[in-house]
């Protein structure tokens, strides 16, 4: 009971955490990407669609980043060079991903009420790890883009602390005049932050439907987006906080499915709640923007 | 005089201008996807207007739109960026749901006003929660709407599962309504009743209070510098719960006259997006309180339609989110273009713009 908790714990942390992560370069360069849920949901859909037309699941993680990476190209153009306020145009990216993911979906598998499935990424088990009592199946036993995710937390982690990049990063995010009159190029940092993400949250939503369930339903990313956004905030802005705080809101969503095959008393829709509220109180808590990015959320206009 | 008809019709032809722009790309979406536009949007307009009956039902169905749609109107003008219309809707709802059941005893204008009361207040809670967060404890709103919208569905979905179930517990939905607390349908078989005459009343109340009001000027003041507003004395933190509670309250009305009006009681899903739709809708308005008439009835109409595009071209309903998604994208874009250059030209009002530098701006000063 214990052991599959755990596992079930990572296996929904991952998903958040890859598309947190990403939404962690992007805010630390002054960019809040609201269109975070609608790139996971094309991503998702993509990287499905990319596997079962071409029996390949290599193509499919291509066309799941690819997708999210050009719904990212237009938040960019959008907050970037045209200066948009980034909460409404986020906003219209995840409704019109949405749109798009169903209208699609609709037109290419129809409405057959058989949904649509491929052969899922396979768990990869580490030898003999994987046979470790309780934590094994969690850590070791696990899809490839689960491994990735937690390996990027020391990355990032580093590379937003102890590089070049992250200090030019952090710079466009705190200081963008600043960071620009030093020719930085504010546009250029925050460009890339976004690209990155693209791939980042690619793989969250392409984990989803390749890796943790084996089809599309209309809506899959189910919030997920939105919950990476307060993951980021849980998190404090920085690597470390996010990977914690994604394992927390991952045991949230599994303590759920636990509790519910054990006949609980406690009404599912309190843990479908839990991840939510639990942000709300963080928030309320530790008060909201203390740690955050100066210039985040702020279009930055060269002059 | 001249100049602010000439700004009027300058806004209007944008938003026209973004729709079609909207519907010439999905033409080609349509196209490409082997089926033709033509047809998809003829059947829209039937479906939405074909007929006596499609045309009432439509403003049947823009009448959320329009209480969504203010709500968001009043709320962007303050810069306060609520996403958030749609758990509000959801809340208001709620309780009319929950106190319906029990008017039985009250002469129909004092059940339905008790109705519309619960639902502001529903409403009002969970706008203003966002509204305090904001304001004493420096959380970004985005967030917290976003945030309180899944807790909102999730309340639902658990109260018509449990306290508020019907009797016979087959079905996830709770008690009828008495007959005095619900509004009527007039000219049967249309579903119209007063509930689009409440939203115009409504919009009628948001134009006054935020364009002649002390207090609307002073949230259109910090909605265009929040920092200023503080150096003349607006009392912002006030003025944002306050906002804040009465866009809530704006989407709560709507969620009981939904109840009130066509559900008579509530389902584990009261809304189909309306507090999301009603930003393309608030955009589109240019938010003008006035203006959310025609682009909800614009939007209702979408919707409406969509449904008889669906049965007759098999295309996913879910079409009219890209339109409103294009549309909302497109809108912002020309502004941006249209004032290249120029900071906080993003959502263009008659007075000069909403600040451009939106929610986290403020975040970010704190």
């Amino acid at each position: 009971m214990l052991e599959s908790f755990l596992a079930s714990t990572i296996a929904m942390a991952t998903p958040i955490l890859l598309a947190a992560l990403g939404e962690l370069i992007v805010e630390r360069s002054g960019v809040l990407n609201i269109g975070i849920e609608g790139a996971m949901l094309v991503a998702a859909f993509c990287g499905l669609a990319a596997t079962y037309f071409s029996g390949s699941i290599a193509l499919g993680l291509l066309a799941a980043c690819a997708a999210a990476m050009a719904l990212n190209a237009l938040l960019a153009l959008l907050v970037v060079n045209f200066a948009v306020n980034q909460v409404v145009a986020g906003t219209a990216i995840d409704i019109l991903a949405l749109g798009l993911t169903g209208v699609f979906y609709r037109q290419w598998f129809g409405v057959t009420g058989r949904a649509i499935t491929i052969a899922p990424m396979r768990p990869i088990a580490l030898g003999p790890l994987a046979r470790i009592p309780l934590i094994g199946r969690a850590l070791f036993d696990q899809s490839v883009l689960v491994y990735l995710a937690f390996a990027l937390v020391p990355i990032v982690a580093l590379a937003i602390s102890c590089t070049r990049y992250g200090l030019e990063l952090r710079a466009a995010g705190e200081r963008p005049e600043a960071a620009d009159a030093l020719g930085l190029g504010v546009y250029r940092m925050r460009w890339q932050a976004l690209m990155i993400a693209g791939v980042l949250s690619g793989l969250a939503g392409a984990y989803l439907t390749m890796a943790y369930s084996n089809t599309f339903v209309e809506g899959i990313s189910a919030g997920r987006g939105y919950v990476a956004l307060s993951v980021v905030i849980v998190g404090r802005w920085n690597a470390w906080g996010v990977g914690a705080a994604s394992i927390l809101f991952g045991a949230a969503i599994a303590l759920q499915f636990g509790l519910q095959a054990f006949g609980s008393a406690i009404p599912y829709q309190f843990f479908l709640a839990l991840p939510y509220a639990l942000t709300l109180i963080v928030l309320a808590f530790m008060g909201g923007q203390a740690d955050a990015p100066s210039a985040l959320g702020e279009p930055y206009v060269r002059s | 005089m001249g100049g602010a008809i000439k700004w009027r019709i300058a806004t209007m032809a944008t938003s026209l201008g973004a729709i079609a722009s909207a519907i010439a790309i999905i033409s080609i979406v349509l196209l490409a996807l082997g089926a033709s536009p033509l047809a998809v949007f003829s059947d829209l307009w039937q479906g939405a207007f074909g007929n006596w009956l499609a045309a009432t039902d439509t403003l049947v169905k823009s009448t959320p739109l329009v209480f969504t749609g203010l709500a968001i109107a009043i709320a962007f003008q303050g810069a306060l960026w609520n996403i958030g219309a749609d758990g509000q809707l959801i809340i208001g709802a709620l309780a009319a749901g929950a106190i319906g059941p029990a008017l039985g005893g009250w002469p129909h204008p004092i059940a339905i006003a008790l109705m519309m009361a619960a639902g502001a207040a529903g409403g009002a809670l969970w706008g203003g929660l966002a509204g305090w967060l904001r304001a004493r404890r420096e959380v970004n709103e985005v967030i917290s709407t976003i945030m309180l919208n899944f807790v909102a569905v999730q309340i639902l979905s658990w109260a018509v599962h449990g306290p508020l179930m019907e009797p016979s517990r087959s079905f996830p939905k709770s008690v009828t309504i008495a007959p005095t607390a619900q509004l009527a349908f007039y000219l049967e078989p249309s579903r119209l009743n007063v509930g689009m005459v409440l939203a115009l009343v409504f919009a009628v109340g948001c134009h006054l209070g935020l364009f002649h009001s002390a207090r609307g000027f002073e949230l259109r003041a910090i909605g265009r510098n929040r920092r200023a507003s503080a150096f003349f004395g607006i009392p912002i933190a006030r003025i944002t719960v306050a906002a804040m509670a009465l866009s809530g309250a704006l989407a709560g009305v709507g969620g009981a006259v939904q109840v009130s009006a066509i559900t008579h009681r509530l389902y584990e899903t009261m809304s189909p997006g309306w507090g999301y739709e009603a930003i393309a809708v608030a955009l589109v308005a240019r938010l003008n309180p006035l203006a959310i008439v025609p682009a909800a009835i614009l939007f209702g109409a979408l919707d409406n339609g969509s449904q008889a595009m669906q049965r007759a071209d098999a295309v996913s309903p879910v079409l009219v989110n890209v339109i409103q998604g294009l549309v909302i994208i497109i809108l912002v874009a020309f502004d941006a273009v249209a004032a290249r250059g120029m900071r906080g030209a993003l959502l263009g009002d008659a007075e000069g713009a909403v600040a451009a530098s939106g929610a986290a701006a403020e975040a970010g000063d704190a």
